[in-house]
């Protein structure tokens, strides 16, 4: 029973570390520049697909990732130059109906590239095993590659938001962004960057998981939509907030699907306990953003710019 | 974009509120005289196809005017609309299963159960606005997505079918499809017509007025909050009835109504006819419905042509697509 | 000495480390036009704020009519009485310039979740905003489209709407702002014609209308009330000509 609880907390923090990944670019683009993205989620699809078609290719998962991380940049910086760029001085409305579109064209381009079936990505072989944690506690090993990687990728964007000049850009960006404009700084670039980074953090989040979860066009939009709830909880253009909420919302949502209709059996006829577990545990997460709502509107780690 | 005032003669002097141009008052009765026309037209080139595209065309017509309350005359981008019409049609799914079939016990349900989910998530999401309001309206939509996937009792993930339309007191009136698009004409008609009520209404009068400048409404006296959450809740339950119509006519009940996608399609839809315009969401429903259908026969991949036009508008005019829809319309309601 | 009908006391503001509001202590006596001036940067809109409820202040108390008002929001003060213009206009364009005013009369009369009957053809509020427009001289404007006036007429408007909530206290921001010679001796004259009827506190930089129009001035300096009286004596107070020196001339 603990280790069932100790694997699972772990899988709910490699979940979480997922939509960290994800989270981290979004928050900032929402938080610096004010502009609703729904078309995030998509390049975590793009990510996932380009590592299985370099994969296939290349016939290693290494390479397969290595190559889908700048190629997830490129079609990020090319995104923001097409489109983005034009919609930061726009309205909210404006915003949601191209990036909606946008996602409607991606979304149906992967189907014609590569069919509407789902895509499988073998395991590399060095990491098909498992470690032995403690006891007889064992765990894949690709799965702890995962949450290490993830772990990196945070302190690295940790080191960047607080220790660089980029960062110390971003974070007067999320509060004060006419400041920033008025400061000489060259905006667009800074723009640009953040959305290739973010890009490409949410392209590598795909890539990462496509050898554990089956690479389909829906993949995306459940992500990004779990990615939205992380950043509520979080406050907007938090990065450390995202982070902390993301590892929340990980570990509720995997705890709360495999314990939830356990614990449910005590109170219940165990029929009900497994229907009503099951109809329940998908809505804890939603169940938290509202109580972080009531409680806190602008989300745990609001970066001062409020309500906006 | 008030109704009261036609900016497109205040160039002339002394416009009155109540003087409009002949078009806008004839072109309600111009819309709904042709749909009534719709089924002479299908006997005539003998399809009856069309009174299926129609009445679905007046089903989201319904959905898109509740949507227009609070997104045209409130300024409060809902992402998660389509959450309400899977509310009504799982009332009729659900209700129906236990052999409750009449429609107006169907209805009411819907009207409850909506009007509840609309004032905990509206109480929620109005206390943030901007982006965060766009995001909140679609995680509890999609929260209400998962609810009815996980149901399995009720089909879960695959939907469940229904054995036939709801009766009325008892009357089998509906299993007929002109009887069908005739009711669904004449409800969109009332429901037309209680939005053209409630906008020129005080409480729609404030909704405007939040729209436009919700520090001034404070500054004269009003807290905004009560009034958003109102036509929320109002919204809400408008486009459950529209789940209910829907569940009727396809005589099938299936989260996919309420996906995060589908809440989107009504945006797209009020604003392709006219924001904050009383007749724009009907003729954008019937418009985006009959592009839905041309385009779908034309190729299995018509949302990428759906995606490049809405991203092509979007960009390529200055004041985005309302702003198109208007000059379309040939109006310049500002 | 007669009870103010305003009392502020003590009231503080800081942005960050700035000190936007320092301590100030006010009284507005009824019936009095009292004229707030400062130099730019000087915290007056910012005082202005804290007054209608548009801003939270961080201490001190303000008093209105004997009633503590300090945590209320902006929309109750209204109710209380007191009411405020904005120094950018702030009107509703797309509606008509009667509307405008109506949508103030309507928040004192009465409930506003009326869902089905016209608000347009409500007589009663219609008769009380046009009795605000012609107070401002407005009337035949009434039908038109707001954002169709000319700026005078929209800060005339600003002040009619001000009037319409029902307000004995008025707080107007820099009404004259951006008005030219011939339009702001009009509101000059509105703003006089109101003594008696309504108590006014104003921001304003033209210096002559103050002077011209005020019974009290109080001199905002870096947050501070660093002179406040009849105008005379505030005009020659030395700390005032020292804080104006250079900025712009007094009198």
């Amino acid at each position: 029973m603990l280790n069932l609880f100790l694997l699972q907390s772990l899988n709910g923090i490699q979940f979480g570390i997922l939509l960290f990944l994800v989270a981290a670019g979004l928050t900032l683009i929402f938080g610096v520049m004010d502009l609703i993205n729904l078309a995030h989620g998509v390049l975590y699809m793009i990510g996932a697909y380009l590592t299985a078609a370099f994969a296939a290719m290349t016939g290693s998962f290494a390479y397969g990732i290595l190559l889908a991380l700048p190629a997830t940049l490129l079609i990020g910086i090319a995104l923001e130059v097409l489109v983005f760029r034009r919609l930061y001085d726009r309205s909210h409305l404006d915003q949601v109906l191209a990036t909606f579109g946008l996602i409607l064209i991606l979304n149906e381009t992967v189907k014609i590239i590569w069919g509407s079936a789902p895509l499988s990505v073998p395991m590399p072989e060095a990491f098909s095993g498992s470690i032995q944690l403690m006891g007889n506690l064992r765990y894949p090993t690709f799965r702890i590659l995962i949450i290490a990687a993830g772990l990196a990728t945070a302190l690295g964007l940790y080191l960047m938001v607080n220790h660089t000049r980029l960062g110390m850009l971003l974070r007067a960006g999320a509060t004060h962004g006419a400041m920033v404009s008025a400061l000489g700084v060259n905006i667009r670039r800074l723009f640009m960057i953040v959305f290739g980074l973010g890009a490409m953090l949410a392209g590598f989040a795909g890539g990462m998981v496509a050898p554990i979860l089956s690479v389909d066009p829906g993949m995306g939009d459940s992500i990004l939509i779990l990615t939205f709830v992380v950043i509520v909880i979080g406050g907007v253009g938090s990065v450390r907030g995202a982070f902390v909420a993301a590892i929340i919302v990980g570990l509720v949502d995997t705890l709360g699907r495999s314990f939830g209709p356990m614990l449910l059996r005590n109170l219940l006829e165990p029929a009900a306990a497994a229907q009503m577990g099951r109809t329940v545990a998908p809505m804890l997460v939603y169940i938290l953003m509202a109580a972080v709502l009531y409680l806190k509107p602008t989300g745990l780690f609001s970066s001062g710019g409020g309500t906006r | 974009m008030s109704e009261a005032v036609t900016p497109a003669t205040t160039s002339i002097m002394e416009t009155t509120a109540e003087r409009q141009p002949l078009l806008s008052r004839l072109a309600p009765w111009l819309v709904f005289g042709l749909f009534a026309a719709v089924p002479l037209l299908a006997h005539a080139i003998n399809d009856s196809f069309i009174l299926v595209i129609a009445t679905r065309m007046l089903i989201f017509a319904l959905a898109a005017l509740s949507l227009n309350l609070i997104m045209g005359y409130g300024a409060l981008v809902s992402f998660g609309h389509a959450a309400y019409i899977g509310i009504g049609a799982y009332a009729v799914g659900i209700l129906s299963s236990y052999g409750i079939n009449d429609l107006l016990l169907q209805i009411a349900a819907a009207l409850v159960v909506a009007g509840l989910f609309a004032l905990v998530t509206g109480y929620l999401s109005l206390r943030t606005s901007g982006v965060y309001f766009i995001m909140i309206t679609l995680a509890f939509g999609q929260m209400a997505f998962f609810f009815m996937v996980s149901l399995s009792a009720f089909g879960g993930d695959d939907g469940m079918s229904l054995s036939g339309r709801s009766t009325l007191l008892g009357a089998d009136l509906l299993a007929d499809n002109l009887a069908l698009f005739y009711g669904v004409l004449i409800i969109l008609a009332a429901a037309f017509l209680l939005m053209r009520t409630l906008v020129a209404s005080r409480f729609g009068r404030v909704l405007r007025g939040t729209r436009d400048n919700p520090t001034r409404m404070r500054a004269i006296g009003f807290s905004p909050f009560a009034f958003q959450l109102t036509a929320y809740v109002i919204a809400g339950m408008i486009a459950a009835v529209a789940g209910v119509l829907l569940a009727n006519q396809v005589q099938f009940v299936s989260p996919a109504y309420m996906t995060w996608a589908r809440s989107g399609e009504l945006i797209v839809m009020v604003v392709l006819g006219g924001m904050g315009t009383l007749l724009g969401p009907i003729i954008g429903a019937t418009v985006f419905i009959l592009l839905e259908d041309v385009l779908a026969h034309f190729s299995e991949h018509w949302k990428l042509g759906l995606g490049l036009i809405l991203v092509l508008v979007v960009l390529g005019s200055r004041d985005g697509m309302s702003g198109l829809a208007r000059r379309l319309r040939g109006g310049s309601d500002a | 000495m007669l009870e103010p009908l305003l009392a502020v006391k003590g009231l503080r503001k800081n942005f960050g480390a700035l000190k936007v509001t320092d301590n100030v202590d006010l009284n507005v006596q009824k019936g009095e036009i009292h004229a707030l001036i400062g130099p730019n940067g000087a915290g007056k809109t910012t005082l202005i704020h804290q007054l209608s409820g548009n801003l939270r202040s961080d201490a001190g108390s303000v008093v209105f009519a004997g009633q503590d008002i300090t945590r209320l929001g902006m929309a109750e003060r209204v109710h209380l009485g007191l009411a405020r213009s904005f120094q950018i206009t702030s009107i509703l364009d797309g509606f008509s310039v009667l509307e405008n005013v109506a949508m103030a009369v309507q928040a004192r009369s009465g409930s506003s979740f009326r869902f089905f009957r016209d608000a347009s053809r409500e007589d009663e509020i219609n008769i009380q905003a046009n009795k605000a427009l012609a107070r401002v001289q407005l009337a035949d404007r009434a039908y038109r489209r707001a954002g169709s006036l000319s700026h005078g007429e929209k800060r005339q408007l600003e002040i009619a709407i001000a009037l319409a909530t029902g307000a004995r206290l008025l707080l107007l921001d820099e009404p004259l702002a951006g008005t030219g010679h011939e339009e702001s001796a009009v509101l000059v004259e509105l703003m006089r014609s109101l003594r008696g009827s309504h108590t006014l506190v104003l921001i304003e930089h033209d210096m002559d209308a103050v002077f011209s129009l005020a019974d009290h001035v109080s001199v905002l300096v870096y947050g501070s009330v660093i002179a406040s009286g009849e105008p005379s004596t505030v005009r020659s107070h030395p700390d005032v000509r020292a804080a104006y020196l250079g900025e712009e001339e007094i009198a």
